[in-house]
């Protein structure tokens, strides 16, 4: 199942938290698309959710921010 | 898992970033219920450092009022609160800081008949008092409630504190085994103390307080912590269980809580 999630208009830390809390709520093999502001906020949420375990990547920058899809692994 | 509010999120987010808080180690501590007996030196940072981490209810003990003399390391209390009972200070200022937080003051002073219904519920106790009996009184009443507690104790530059679980690690008996007599306890006259010292080892209760409940790290269970203002010495000193013990061993002799007189000061 897809599952998105757009933090643009939210700032550190809350932009990883509320990643997290999605993340958390979501099903194993579930997907999650989150939208972020390129830059910064990308990089380290990216980061965070990975050293917390889960797959991670940025799929693709355009304009006003970037997507990043993460998924749950059991 | 508990639905957060945004608000939570927020106040809460650089504990949740943990690993060893993160969701489920927030929901534990905003449903866990700590006991603080003393909002003094040591109960003041514990009951603001609880506060602020978001545990849902703080009991503050205290039968005494805010003096002046008070103020320079009961940071809990302001120089309006003189003449104010501690625990109406106290919780005004753990309201101010968390208007979350269910706050249950009980101005008393804790005594071998009223300690056992006081401490009942709670998850977790810190003893934040200043004198030999009342520390054993909160040992043998935490031990036979089996509720877990910190010990802390402060004089001059220097700090110690352990961590009690019941019946599994050392406790304050099996250390110290019964109060000093009166000529080996400092009187008021010798027992000066500087008000960091007591923010420190308040603060370090308060850690050990939200350790448990979020079971992150390591308890200072069987260890004792010392430190030494002056130099910044810190030192951890291995503790074991006492199987004599007279509380908490397979056979106590101290069954009953018991009352011993508090030195007064005699200056």
């Amino acid at each position: 199942m897809l599952h998105f999630l757009d933090v643009t208009k939210e700032r550190c830390p809350m932009t990883i938290v509320r990643a997290m809390l999605k993340l958390s709520q979501i099903e194993d093999g579930d997907l999650l698309d989150v939208l972020l502001m390129e830059g910064e906020p990308c990089d380290s949420v990216l980061r965070l959710v990975q050293q917390k375990g889960y797959l991670a990547e940025v799929l693709r920058q355009e304009g006003r921010g970037a997507w990043l899809a993460g998924g749950a692994v059991s | 898992m508990i639905d957060f509010t945004r608000q939570q999120l927020e106040r809460y987010s650089r504990n949740i970033l943990l690993d060893s808080v993160g969701f489920e180690g927030q929901e534990k501590l905003m449903q866990a219920k700590v006991l603080i007996i003393g909002t003094g030196g040591l109960g003041s940072p514990a009951a603001m450092y609880c506060a602020a981490a978001g545990v849902g209810t703080i009991g503050v003990v205290d039968g005494d009022v805010v003096e002046i003399s008070n103020l320079q390391r009961q940071i809990i209390h302001c120089t309006g609160d003189i003449g104010s009972p501690k625990v109406a200070s106290a919780r005004e200022k753990i309201k101010a800081i968390n208007p979350d937080v269910i706050v249950e003051p009980i101005q008393a002073f804790v005594n071998a008949a009223n300690i056992g219904s006081i401490i009942e519920g709670y998850d977790f106790v810190i003893d934040g008092t200043d004198n030999f009996p009342t520390k054993f009184l909160i040992n043998d009443a935490c031990v036979m409630k089996r509720i877990p507690f910190s010990h802390g104790g402060i004089l001059s530059f220097s700090g110690q504190t352990m961590t009690v679980l019941p019946k599994e690690s050392a406790c304050y008996r099996c250390v110290f085994h019964k109060t000093p007599s009166k000529n080996m306890i400092p009187s008021c006259f010798e027992s000066g103390v500087l008000g960091v010292v007591a923010g420190m080892l308040g603060t370090i209760q308060a850690a050990e307080a939200l350790k448990f409940i979020t079971g992150a790290g390591e308890l200072l269970a069987d260890e004792l912590l010392t430190f030494d203002a002056l130099t910044m010495n810190f030192r951890k000193v291995s503790l074991r269980k006492n199987p004599g013990c007279a509380v908490c061993s397979e056979k106590p002799s101290i069954t009953d809580l018991r009352d011993e007189e508090i030195p007064a000061c005699d200056h």
